[in-house]
């Protein structure tokens, strides 16, 4: 299976796609219920992979506040998943950053709340 | 999501090159945000063969074909990506087409050669090599069952 995103005599649909095929299979088999996948779902997956990488760099570029600063950061991949109905599935792998003191600033005012005996019902996820 | 054996990432310059292209020139990309996408692609694969499963499912194959994906992608709501999917389908199988013909053509013209003894059997060493890229083109039209 070539690797290569060069295009070869065997495998010349990589020219239609620039990820290696073979990789994509191996992510793609790693789901457990699949069994078998015809060359053509490979082919489409792939490139649909292309399309989602440029439409999620586009989409968090263009609502980021890293337009003025002409980059495109974390951040701005953060907020889009979290902001982004179509990006939601991207929650938990891209979550936001705080920093640490405020990460642990959060817990010690839980914790008080807790002890005051109110309804502790903070579930912020905050990810450091 | 299953137990990984080996590399589920993406190659960085591919995805970087990628990001680069559909970006206005200029912009700079920082690595987390890069390694963030890269995590992303993964991800989606993942979604995409799922749901794309789904759909082979409730049609009782087992086999994951071309309108599965696009079924996916119209359920996960990426539908900005049929069109283009659809081209691209049509340009791989215009391409595979052509593959199998030039092939086949090779073949004729390897008949037509004089036959002395020594065309006889450098013909017969290329026939084996065409026969078996021909089955090993077969051979990909189908992932083997691995389970």
């Amino acid at each position: 299976m070539a690797d290569v995103a060069v295009g070869k005599d065997k495998c010349g649909e990589q020219r239609l796609v620039s990820l290696p095929l073979s990789r994509i299979r191996v992510i793609m088999k790693s789901s457990p219920e699949v069994s078998s996948i015809n060359q053509e779902a490979l082919v489409l997956t792939a490139k649909a992979t292309e399309l989602f990488v440029q439409y999620l760099a586009t989409y968090s570029y263009r609502h980021g506040s890293g337009r003025e600063k002409k980059a495109l950061t974390y951040s701005d991949l953060a907020n889009t998943a979290a902001e982004s109905d179509t990006f939601q599935f991207l929650a938990d792998i891209l979550p936001k950053k705080i920093l640490a003191s405020k990460y642990l600033k959060m817990l010690k005012e839980k914790k008080e709340a807790d002890e005051d005996g109110d309804d502790g019902s903070d579930d912020d996820e905050a990810e450091s | 999501m299953a137990e990984r054996p080996e590399d589920l990432n993406l190659p960085n310059a591919v995805i970087t090159r990628i990001i680069k292209e559909a970006l206005p020139d200029g912009v700079n990309i920082s690595k987390e945000a890069r390694s963030a996408i890269s995590r992303a692609a993964s991800v989606f694969v993942l979604y995409a063969t799922s749901c794309a499963n789904n759909f082979a499912m409730k049609g009782k194959r087992k086999t994951l074909n071309a309108s599965d994906v696009l079924s996916a992608m119209e359920e996960m709501e990426f539908q900005r990506f049929i069109t283009p999917l659809k081209e691209a389908l049509e340009a791989y199988r215009r391409e595979q087409k052509g593959k199998k013909e030039a092939s086949e053509q090779k073949k004729k013209d390897k008949d037509k050669k004089t036959d002395s003894e020594e065309q006889d059997r450098s013909r017969d060493e290329d026939n084996e090599e065409d026969e078996e890229r021909l089955e090993e083109e077969e051979q990909n039209e189908e992932e083997d069952v691995d389970n």
